[in-house]
């Protein structure tokens, strides 16, 4: 039996098992079988990519696999992160009207100290020369609606979901609500 | 530096009188000697900088920026399918996104994109290939996301320049050109509508608007008064009308300005700017502009100082009232939308990436080749085919159908293009404005200006005559010209006996006047020509009127 029909047969065999097991089981045959020939690889895995209904996406770079071995990760030391910067209590105030978030105790401050110092091991990171990534969807286009009326017109559920509502219009206290200034604790 | 050092000497005194009252009575000359010597330095410092301040007087000037809000003309919301229409029962054009319901999320609208690329290629400017989209966090009921989506940090179009001009000049008839740059265009969401029942204590929220697209165009402060910023909002309309991308009404609140209004003095820093906001109007932005501009002077004068805060227009006084509720300086938070890629718009389609489909890109190139006629070509156009005044073509292009109508009249008239903008700009338009009706109200249509002109060139009826039927054509369109005058017997008098016999009368009846021309006032002429006008009832060739009389008083 050639080798080729070899893989093809390992490979009707293991089809639909699941794409972590696919993945596993092709590399592994392709190494025990020797198989040189990245032409043979790729063509083999389109035949195989025809069939299966699920579609899989994964490298084409051959057999190297980019999970390490070994566990590369190392907890970052104190004296490597940037001076702890303090939040001065009208900065709190400020968040606390701005976002809405209440800081009602000395706990939640500590909470809150302790997540920016979390927050802060990113700046042992070496960005030199990187451009920053602001969505992970950048590498996608960006799908165009065409200009036609497809929704719409549903005011009764709408109003459903409000607690007040006065003749088909939702109803909010006036203004915004100035939050009451911090009490001393 | 003057400042500075009386600054350091007043707080030595100061510093030195605490020691003193510790120390009095002990060493009380050597310290009077002390501090008077230091008052002395200080008070000629003080003078030489009042000196310095007095011997360069400058008036104070205002600066005004504008931001613009324009409501895109498309059938759909910006980022979801729900229709955009006026006036339509509350909350019944809003779809789950535009609630802000858990689970939506933002779909662009491709002709928002297309009338943003539009807008920012009639106005010259730099469009970004890739825009990001951002979102600007604040608190207010309208507001049902609690965010906006706008785009900040990369709009769709940056660096533009709007020229705009306006009649100036001691007789308002010299048209000046300026222009103002304009930092960027961003599209963005716009809110609900509240309305405020302050009786009950609540507020009715409207989402009909909420989620429909918006131009934001933000210009640099290069304007110095309201009538400058009347007439750059004006062309704006113009520009944004002939495009088709907004209606610009803006009284029915498809236009919004706000403008950043500062005093300061040429040269120096800008001062401290005010925000005025609720303008409905191009003349009450001219308006409220120059009560700002009063208002911040008065109070500099006072020596006061005037607050970075926002004010609201108040229509009825004209004067702005400050605004409730504003904390300080407000934090928007702004962060990357996460849930919209960057927005590509490709050069040329042989740029676009061949795997999407076409009505997935928006190229500038066929954007650009679709652009209609802006108003700057509209005018350069009428003044080089009719051979008219720049200011008569802005007069046209200004006014919304005159062009139209102008042209009308010029196709079906012998007479001149010259002769017919006066009787448009003029005669017309300023009936038009008393009456406060639109050139499509006008009850004389184009033809039956057309008529008329012809029978004054024709030499069936004078100029004065053609004014009256006018103004009867105009109280009742329902005749024509041919039958006023024929009711009125307003056709011309060309029968010279009569007229001889007309003028000898008058020359008769003031000899005082005959004596005075013989010796030499041509003017007084004018003043017997029109007695026989008088007589006549206008309906005599003045310029025949003018020869028999010459040749009567010589």
């Amino acid at each position: 039996m050639s080798v080729v029909n070899y893989a093809r047969t390992l490979q009707k065999v293991i089809l639909n098992i699941g794409p972590r097991c696919y993945h596993r089981w092709v590399t592994t045959a392709s190494v025990a079988l020797r198989i040189r020939d990245s032409k043979q690889n790729f063509r083999c895995r389109l035949w195989c990519g025809l069939l299966t209904p699920v579609h899989y996406q994964y490298s084409t770079e051959g057999n190297t696999s980019k999970v390490p071995s070994v566990a590369t990760w190392e907890p970052v030391l104190e004296n490597q992160l940037p001076p702890a910067k303090q939040v001065p209590a009208d900065l709190v105030d400020k968040l606390e009207r701005l976002a809405l978030v209440d800081f009602p105790n000395q706990e939640g401050l500590v909470c809150l100290k302790k997540a920016i110092r979390f927050a802060d091991q990113l700046h042992v990171v070496d960005t030199e020369g990187v451009d920053p990534m602001d969505s992970v969807l950048e590498n996608r286009a960006l799908y165009l609606r065409e200009d036609v009326v497809a929704e719409g017109d549903c005011a009764d559920r709408l109003l459903q979901l409000s607690k007040d509502t006065v003749e088909e219009y939702f109803v909010a206290p006036p203004g915004n609500i100035p939050l009451p200034g911090r009490e001393e604790c | 530096m003057a400042a500075s050092s009386a600054g350091i000497g007043t707080l030595l005194c100061k510093n030195i009188n605490k020691q003193i009252e510790i120390f009095y009575p002990t060493n009380r000359r050597y310290t009077w000697c002390v501090i008077r010597r230091i008052c002395t330095s200080i008070s000629r410092f003080r003078c030489q900088g009042q000196i310095k301040r007095k011997s360069a007087p400058k008036e104070l000037v205002g600066v005004v920026g504008l931001e613009v809000h324009a409501q895109i003309q498309s059938i759909t919301k910006l980022f979801s399918g729900s229709q955009v229409r006026f006036q339509a029962p509350p909350n019944s054009l809003v779809s789950f996104f535009d609630a802000s319901l858990p689970g939506t999320l933002p779909v662009l609208n491709r002709r928002c994109v297309e009338a943003a690329v539009m807008t920012g290629l009639a106005l010259d400017c730099v469009i970004n290939r890739k825009s990001l989209f951002d979102r600007k966090h604040y608190f207010y009921a309208d507001l049902p996301a609690g965010y906006q989506i706008t785009q900040q940090r990369r709009p769709i179009a940056v660096d533009g320049t709007l020229t705009y001009s306006h009649l100036g000049g001691t007789r308002r008839n010299t048209l000046i050109t300026k222009s103002v740059r304009i930092k960027q265009i961003q599209l963005e969401q716009d809110s609900g509508k509240s309305l405020h029942d302050d009786r009950r204590g609540q507020t009715l929220i409207d989402l009909n608007r909420a989620g429909v697209g918006l131009m934001e165009l933000v210009m640099e402060p290069d304007m110095s008064c309201g009538e400058e910023a009347a007439a750059a909002v004006r062309e704006l309309q113009l520009i944004l009308q002939a495009l088709g991308t907004c209606q610009g009404h803006m009284d029915e609140g498809q236009l919004r300005v706000d403008a950043n209004v500062s005093v300061h003095r040429p040269g120096d820093p800008w001062g401290v700017r005010t925000e005025v906001k609720n303008i409905n109007s191009g003349r009450n932005l001219a308006r409220a502009i120059d009560y700002e501009i009063q208002r911040q002077v008065g109070v500099l004068k006072n020596g006061g100082t005037v607050q970075n805060e926002t004010r609201s227009f108040d229509r009825k006084s004209g004067h702005t009232l400050p605004m409730r509720d504003k904390e300080g300086l407000q934090d928007y938070r702004f962060m990357p939308e996460p849930n919209l890629p960057p927005l590509i718009v490709y050069d040329r389609p042989s740029t676009a990436p061949p795997c999407v489909h076409p009505s997935q890109v928006v190229v500038l190139e066929e954007v650009r080749a679709g652009l209609p006629e802006l108003p700057r070509a509209r005018r350069t156009r009428l003044v080089e085919s009719y051979d008219i005044l720049p200011e008569h073509s802005f007069t046209l292009v200004n006014e919304d159908g005159l062009t139209d109508y102008f042209e009308a009249v010029v196709k079906e008239t012998k007479a001149g293009p010259r002769k017919v903008i006066g009787w448009v700009n003029q005669v017309l338009l300023g009936l038009l404005h008393h009456h406060s009706l639109s050139v499509s109200q006008s009850p004389v249509t184009p033809q039956m200006l057309a008529q008329l002109l012809n029978l004054q060139e024709n030499g069936q009826i004078s100029s004065s005559v053609a004014k009256q039927v006018f103004q009867e054509l105009w109280r009742a369109p329902g005749k024509t010209a041919q039958q006023i005058i024929q009711e009125q017997d307003l056709g011309i008098v060309s029968n010279t006996t009569e007229i001889h016999r007309i003028c000898q009368k008058v020359v008769d009846s003031h000899p005082d006047q005959v004596q005075a021309i013989r010796g030499g006032n041509k003017k007084v002429l004018n003043k017997l020509m029109g007695l026989v006008q008088k007589e006549t009832k206008g309906r005599a060739d003045p310029v025949l009127v003018r020869s028999i009389l010459e040749e009567k008083t010589s």
